[in-house]
């Protein structure tokens, strides 16, 4: 679990992930990028780090106590992000692909709807805050 | 000191993201807010905004916060 403030590499910090556990028989992986597209500029998440950090681990705790799994690893960023930055990587290696699918898109929910970050994007050289979706509440209540 | 912390939207709201407020003794919540302009105050008084006192979520329910403490304020998380 890390938080980060610099662009990071997904394709490094998978085969670095997937090298730790070389028992798993299976590796599932979600990337989340900055989309192009409607004239976004710009992507800026803040977060507060004394509650941002505390709420991811015990994320990657519950999610580690609930699927049987080999490895989980969450990574987000923070900062000033381009369209095609990558925003966030999930990935769970597990014996069994089912437990490491499921194990991954719970955690995205998690990290999408629950998650310490406040987003906003910039449109023609002025930010807006980007406000929360009912759809993410939906995603959680799939997880009760 | 109170260090007031503004998050999301609300740093916009306040002009800046940190505000050290003056106390010489425990402010109870409505009191910290009584020191804000109008609009703030108004925003921050929404049930939706949630507060932190020292890293933790507090309910605002009877919140009191002295010198030394760190109160943040905490709109909806953005989903997307």
């Amino acid at each position: 679990m890390r938080l980060i403030l610099t662009p990071f590499d997904p394709a490094a910090e998978l085969a670095r992930f997937t090298a730790t556990h070389p028992a798993a028989g299976g590796v599932v992986s979600f990337l989340g990028q900055v989309r192009a597209g409607d004239g976004v500029e710009a992507l800026e998440l803040s977060h507060y780090e004394p509650l941002t950090l505390p709420a991811m681990q015990e994320l990657a705790a519950s999610v580690t106590q609930r699927w049987t799994l080999d490895g989980l690893m969450l990574l987000h960023r923070a900062g000033v992000m381009m369209p095609g930055d990558p925003i966030v990587l999930v990935a769970a290696a597990a014996r069994h692909r089912r437990d490491a699918f499921a194990a991954a898109d719970c955690a995205m929910d998690h990290l999408k709807s629950q998650a310490w970050f406040w987003k906003r994007e910039q449109v023609g050289g002025q930010w807006r805050w980007i406000e929360p979706r009912p759809q993410d509440h939906d995603d959680l209540a799939r997880w009760q | 000191m109170i260090r007031l912390v503004f998050l999301g939207r609300l740093a916009d709201l306040a002009g800046r993201p940190v505000r050290d407020l003056a106390a010489v003794g425990p402010m109870p919540l409505p009191a910290i807010l009584a020191t804000m302009s109008a609009p703030l105050a108004a925003a921050l008084a929404d049930d939706r905004i949630k507060l932190a006192l020292n890293g933790v979520v507090t309910p605002r329910e009877g919140l009191v916060a002295g010198p030394g403490d760190e109160l943040a304020f905490l709109p909806p998380v953005s989903g997307g």
